[in-house]
């Protein structure tokens, strides 16, 4: 997997989730080098909220654990993994299902894979039994037109 | 966060001033269920101007408290629904439940 990618991070925290703003706003900056706009920065900060969330309840399910996140920028596109070493997932089909919870008694709606696919261009789940879940999305950031900036210019001169 | 009853309409409006997601709707929900259960309300109005960020945290907090509002006879209502909150919303399904108003 050698790819040309020009910029790459790594972070790593306890299954906390106190930390899912910690992780969505640490990917929204990193990504904010791509010039997103406020809308597909929104898109990116719920989809990590989502996998972060995922793996600290499902995942270690009140255990601690730690959560990785890796994210890669290339062009326009930025790839973002979010992993753990909890429990897995039994049925991946299934887990994709809106509305499907395996917590429904804590208000947990069913819908955050849903969201995942639906805010970012590409997910993929990999998840084994007793050893961890892996989501891996990306998203291209929409190039912004060239004469935007001219129009910018023409509006401060006037 | 904060709340405001009206006596004479029955009516309580939550303005949330808070990102949710699944670590902060633990405290939102308990606010919320608390200042429900001390007026009864008849109606009851979630504003969400002030809020900067939501995922599906959300959506659970919503379809709870509306099972709850059920229980009670009271009516709910979502107002200012704006860019990626309205976008979950809609996903989820709660509006064709729930009605949404302006301001």
């Amino acid at each position: 997997m050698k790819e040309n990618f020009t910029n790459e991070m790594k972070i790593e925290f306890i299954s906390k989730s106190s930390n899912e703003a910690f992780a969505r706003i640490a990917v929204a900056a990193f990504a904010s080098q791509l010039d997103p706009t406020i809308e597909e920065l929104a898109d990116i900060k719920t989809a990590v909220s989502e996998a972060v969330t995922n793996c600290i309840i499902h995942g270690y399910d009140k255990k601690q654990g730690i959560v990785k996140i890796v994210s890669k920028l290339k062009e326009n596109e930025i790839l973002i993994e979010i992993s753990d070493k909890g429990k897995g997932i039994k049925n991946i089909e299934e887990a994709k299902e809106p509305l499907y919870t395996t917590k429904p008694n804590l208000e947990r709606s069913g819908m955050g894979f849903t969201i995942m696919e639906s805010f970012m261009d590409k997910m993929e789940i990999e998840s084994i039994v007793g050893l961890g879940t892996k989501i891996t999305m990306s998203k291209t950031i929409k190039p912004k037109l060239e004469n935007e900036d001219e129009d910018f210019k023409m509006i401060l001169k006037d | 966060m904060e709340s405001k009853f009206y006596d004479e309409d029955k009516l309580i409006i939550f303005k949330i001033t808070d990102e949710i997601d699944d670590h902060s709707v633990q405290m939102i929900r308990r606010k919320i269920d608390y200042e429900i259960q001390r007026y009864m309300p008849k109606k009851i109005v979630f504003d969400f101007n002030n809020v900067s960020f939501m995922d599906s945290a959300g959506i659970g907090l919503i379809i709870g408290r509306y099972k709850l509002a059920k229980i009670l006879g009271a009516k709910l209502e979502l107002s200012n629904l704006t860019g990626s909150v309205k976008k979950i919303f809609e996903m989820s399904g709660v509006l064709r439940l729930i009605p949404v108003t302006e301001n």
